[in-house]
């Protein structure tokens, strides 16, 4: 913004009428009509001109990346984002003692409606199984980092490659492979991923993995198929074809890298629905059944969901990391969206 | 007393984070009853924004209006926002450019019309629809009676417009501003509108202010024409006189673009070099310099006055195209 | 438009003949399945070869499908594993009180989320616009059921305004017309009965509405933006219409639009929230049967007809939604 090319009459000293028109063409002939001004007029003219042109020339992705980093909104998310990511990295730093652990300190306090709270060693307090709740809770990052990313990255694995066929063929592959969404999208998100869990015979964390990924094939899919056939009809894939590019090549090097700014946008909204998903069925008692597994999603859906009463902040801990991080994705990945729409392109 | 007196007009758009920008600086000038006024220039030149102001039709917020717009004697910037709304569509009705996007698609046309009468006349829905009925009639679509019932996307694009004027004439209003009420439509329908404006503008007395950047619609409608430039009043003058010997570089550049019926067959046009994108500020110097071919070093030096000229008119240019160049 | 309707009957027949070939696919081949359900993982080959045919698994699958879908077809989806009854008679049973709990949040949405929508857009980029915003972000951050423990903790456990779980007090003497208990009420004139159903659907509706509402308030206000920069709002501006009719008749009417496609998709999103809202209200629904056939040994019968009951309601709905369209928006009338 301080550019101080953008700041005309700043820089160039007013040097007006010392240069007397020595060019002897005469007005309304020339073809450049700066004919009765010096050089340094023209190139200060040139000068003002160019600062109250509108700036064109930089590329959508550039463009798009300056204006997130200058959103605040997109700024948050970001930091929520990279603080997660963080503490799921280094879970084994940050995390006083082993998760899994059961002590005896906490144990011996145990009882149906007595769950031990916070002290100088334990700082949030015990579990339902006499484990350290406060490193539960930073080794959660890391599992349910895992779980978000792997489904979205299955779910969108999948969708892009129906998508991509369906885009880059049209026709009756198309018309087979959208049925099957449409198949996929008449059950509600929740009802299909319970659907798909109670086909299992027993849970584990993959089918709430699998599950939850499922469910976003159809929502990917989509979004890439729609994409691509935008731009099947575009310029630069029609000069592309005019050119003689192999069809491969065009929806490999055309189509795809386009339309993938809006599934990576999808991606970084799902990222926030798929934990909050995961601890749905967690909460139905179709999640993971590993009791030594330390999961937002499981630590709320189970254990705060059974003492509420007894130590409400079983619920508490896991549910605020669950919504500032599902928060973080969303406003990260709605800023993302407003700053590829071209409608907010200045 | 004029109908209307705009004296040193400004709008200033000044969004949060960024440098403001004057749409619209010190512009003046004056419409008498029954005239027909011309604002004219290119896209960008500040006449469509000068029109929303004298209409108070500009965004509450991230804009200062300054100036007075008076109208009959009151300056229109200083009323309640609810006085003003009682004079809209009243005193003074606006047509505008695209007639379908101004149509409110999902209601039928003679709603639409009607509903201005039941606004400023107290008619019921009844007589409001029986006099639409008229209007449109007299506007110049046939069966009246239908199209009442009709919604916007099925009339065609000229029936839209007349629809749009029946709705700014409907209360008889003393000032009627158009802004670029042809530029959608098909040529051939355009000269059909432009006849239908004049017309009616005749019959009933109404002042127009013709906002447009065709020369060849203020040739034939307008009294007086006042030629804009980056939000300036650059170049003022009767009708006949603009057209017979346009002083400012950038009218004449204008009149030298439009071609016409006397030109010498396999004549070039001459377009207007560059856009308004080359516009350097007013405060550095004639916002027209980096185009112009009459430019000197004293454009650069702040902005020319504008000052009368000897024909009635005014004039904002240090270097004025000679009397005798006339328009080839 | 006719033809328009046959083809979106067409397509929808399509999708729900796929579903239930899938699912009936699914419930024959997969481990777990209903042989074991009925048996046990337990049983010997003989009795095993017995279940096979008598329920008919030796056929051809065409055929058995094409038995299957006749049976549906008239209403028999067989019966409960767990129960033993018609799952028919289960389902009709639980089925009003999903549909009275989804409507009521379905109203509470929409009554909120629309004037809130309405009013963030016209104060864009102030205060109240950015409350809104943040308000949704948080709507549909949160999980659902952890909001109805809150909700409950607070309204049933501090303060004493609301009842914690169930559709009616013990006491209430109410007569099952339709199962709409504050239905029933209204057409048995036992007013302190609905009054009573009222009160027990407060909760559990505010719960479910979240999502939805904060979904309604997105989409009305950026509608609102959009048709608010449109030429038709200026020309009523330019007329000096009156506030309250610019605002009814030229801006939320069309704004409107939209929003009515979204509140059709937020039918998944209510059968969804559904399921864990009745889990936490203890709220005896589709959803609560649904948990119930999981979670107490896979009730397949019960499973496969729930299912496809949540997909035909969607895109029945969804179909309205289409088809209402055409009342409302006069350019899809004509086409």
């Amino acid at each position: 913004m301080s550019d101080p090319i953008t700041r005309p009459g700043v820089a160039a000293p007013r040097d007006g009428a010392d240069q007397p028109g020595t060019d002897e063409r005469r007005p309304g002939m020339s073809e450049r009509g700066i004919g009765l001004l010096g050089e340094r007029k023209k190139a200060r003219l040139e000068e003002l001109a160019r600062a109250s042109a509108d700036k064109g020339g930089v590329s959508l992705v550039r463009d798009a990346i300056r204006r997130l980093r200058r959103n605040p909104v997109a700024i948050v998310g970001a930091s929520i984002v990279a603080l997660f990511v963080l503490m799921a990295i280094f879970a084994p730093l940050l995390a006083p003692h082993d998760p899994a652990q059961r002590f005896d300190e906490l144990t011996k306090n145990l009882t149906v409606d007595n769950i031990p709270g916070a002290s100088s060693e334990f700082p949030l307090g015990s579990d339902p199984l006499g484990r350290d709740f406060f490193s539960r809770m930073i080794y959660g990052a890391r599992q349910t980092l895992f779980v978000g990313v792997v489904a979205t990255l299955i779910g969108l694995s999948l969708g892009v490659l129906i998508g991509a066929i369906s885009g880059a063929f049209g026709g009756w592959v198309d018309n087979i492979m959208m049925r099957f969404t449409d198949v996929m999208l008449a059950l509600p998100a929740l009802l299909l991923a319970i659907s798909l869990v109670a086909m299992a015979s027993r849970s584990s964390q993959w089918t709430v993995i699998f599950a939850v990924a499922i469910v976003n094939v159809p929502i990917f899919a989509r979004l890439l198929r729609g994409s691509m056939l935008a731009q099947r009809e575009s310029d630069h894939v029609l000069a592309a074809r005019a050119l003689g590019v192999k069809q491969r090549n065009i929806v490999l090097r055309h189509m795809l890298p386009n339309a993938m700014t809006a599934v990576i946008v999808q991606a970084t909204l799902t990222l926030s629905t798929a934990i909050l998903e995961a601890a749905s069925l967690s909460f139905l008692g179709l999640g993971d059944p590993d009791i030594n597994r330390a999961e937002w999603g499981l630590m709320l859906g189970v254990d705060g969901q059974r003492y509420f009463e007894v130590r409400p902040e079983l619920a508490y801990y896991p549910a605020l990391a669950i919504i500032v991080v599902a928060l973080g994705f969303t406003l990260l990945g709605e800023a993302m969206r407003e700053a590829i729409d071209p409608k907010n392109r200045r | 007393m004029s109908l209307l007196d705009v004296r040193d007009l400004s709008v200033v758009f000044q969004r949060r984070g960024e440098r403001p920008f004057t749409a619209v600086d010190k512009v003046s000038f004056s419409v008498e009853p029954g005239q027909t006024v011309g604002l004219v220039g290119e896209s960008g030149c500040g006449k469509s924004v000068t029109s929303l102001a004298i209409m108070g039709l500009l965004p509450q917020r991230g804009n200062k209006v300054t100036g007075e717009v008076l109208f009959e004697g009151a300056n229109l910037l200083e009323l309640r926002p609810d006085d003003m709304r009682d004079r809209r569509g009243r005193d003074i009705g606006m047509i505008f450019q695209d007639p379908l996007s101004s149509l409110n698609p999902v209601i039928p046309i003679g709603v639409q019309v009607a509903e201005v009468l039941e606004r400023h006349q107290g008619m019921d829905r009844r007589k409001a629809l029986r006099e639409a009925r008229q209007l449109l009639d007299a506007v110049g679509i046939p069966d009246p009676e239908r199209r009442l019932k009709e919604y916007p996307h099925q009339i065609s694009g000229g029936m839209r417009q007349r629809a749009l004027i029946a709705i700014a004439l409907a209360c008889k209003p003393r000032l009627l501003i158009a802004d670029e009420p042809t530029t959608a439509l098909d040529v051939t329908i355009q000269a059909q509108i432009l006849t239908l404006l004049k017309q009616l503008v005749d019959e009933t007395g109404t002042a127009l202010i013709m906002i447009t950047h065709d020369l060849g619609v203020v040739a034939g409608l307008c009294d007086t024409v006042n030629v804009l430039y980056g939000g300036k009043v650059v170049e003022r003058a009767a009708r006949h006189e603009l057209f017979a010997r346009p002083r400012h570089p950038y009218t004449h550049g204008l009149l030298n673009s439009v071609p016409r019926l006397d030109s010498v067959r396999g004549e070039r046009l001459h377009a207007i070099r560059g856009s308004v994108a080359d516009n350097i500020p007013w405060t550095e110097g004639c916002a027209f310099a980096p185009r112009c071919n009459y430019v000197v070093d004293a454009c650069l030096e702040g902005a020319p006055p504008l000052e009368p000229t000897a024909t009635g008119g005014d004039l904002r240019c240090n270097n004025p195209v000679p009397v005798e160049v006339t328009v080839p | 438009m006719l033809r328009v309707i046959v083809r979106r009957l067409l397509q929808l027949a399509v999708t729900l003949i796929a579903l239930s070939a899938l699912i009936f696919v699914w419930l024959r081949n997969l481990p777990g399945g209903p042989i074991e359900a009925l048996l046990g993982e337990r049983a010997t080959p003989e009795r095993r070869a017995l279940l096979v045919k008598a329920l008919g698994y030796d056929q051809p699958i065409l055929v058995q499908y094409a038995k299957f879908m006749q049976r549906v077809l008239t209403g028999d989806f067989g019966n409960s594993i767990r129960t033993g009854d018609p799952v028919a008679e289960v389902i009709g049973r639980a089925f009003p009180a999903t549909i009275e709990l989804a409507l009521v949040a379905m109203i509470i949405a929409i009554g909120l989320g629309v004037p809130l929508g309405y009013l963030a857009a016209r104060h864009h980029g102030r205060l109240l616009d950015n409350l809104s915003i943040a308000g949704t972000l948080l709507g549909i951050s949160i999980p659902i059921f952890f909001l109805g423990y809150l909700l409950k903790d607070v309204f049933t456990q501090n303060i004493h305004w609301f009842p914690p779980s169930g559709r009616l007090s013990t006491g209430v003497d109410n007569t099952e017309v339709t199962g709409f208990f504050v239905l029933d009420g209204l057409l048995t004139r036992e007013f302190d009965a609905t009054a009573d159903a009222l009160w027990h659907l407060i909760l559990p509706a505010l719960t479910l509405a979240t999502i939805p509402l904060a979904v309604i308030v997105r989409i009305t206000r950026a509608s609102v933006l959009d048709v608010l920069n449109e030429d038709y709002v200026r020309t009523a501006e330019a007329k000096g219409l009156r506030h309250r009719v610019i605002r009814g008749r030229h801006i939320l009417r069309n704004a409107l639009l939209p929003v009515v496609t979204i509140i059709g998709l937020q039918t998944g999103a209510l059968l969804s929230g559904a399921v864990l809202t009745e889990k936490v209200y203890n709220w005896g629904g589709l959803g609560t049967l649904i948990t119930d056939s999981i979670s107490g040994g896979r009730d397949y019968p019960v499973l496969q007809a729930l299912i496809l009951l949540a997909a035909l309601v969607f895109v029945v709905v969804n179909l309205l939604v289409d088809l209402s369209y055409a009342f409302i928006d006069p350019r899809v009338r004509v086409r």
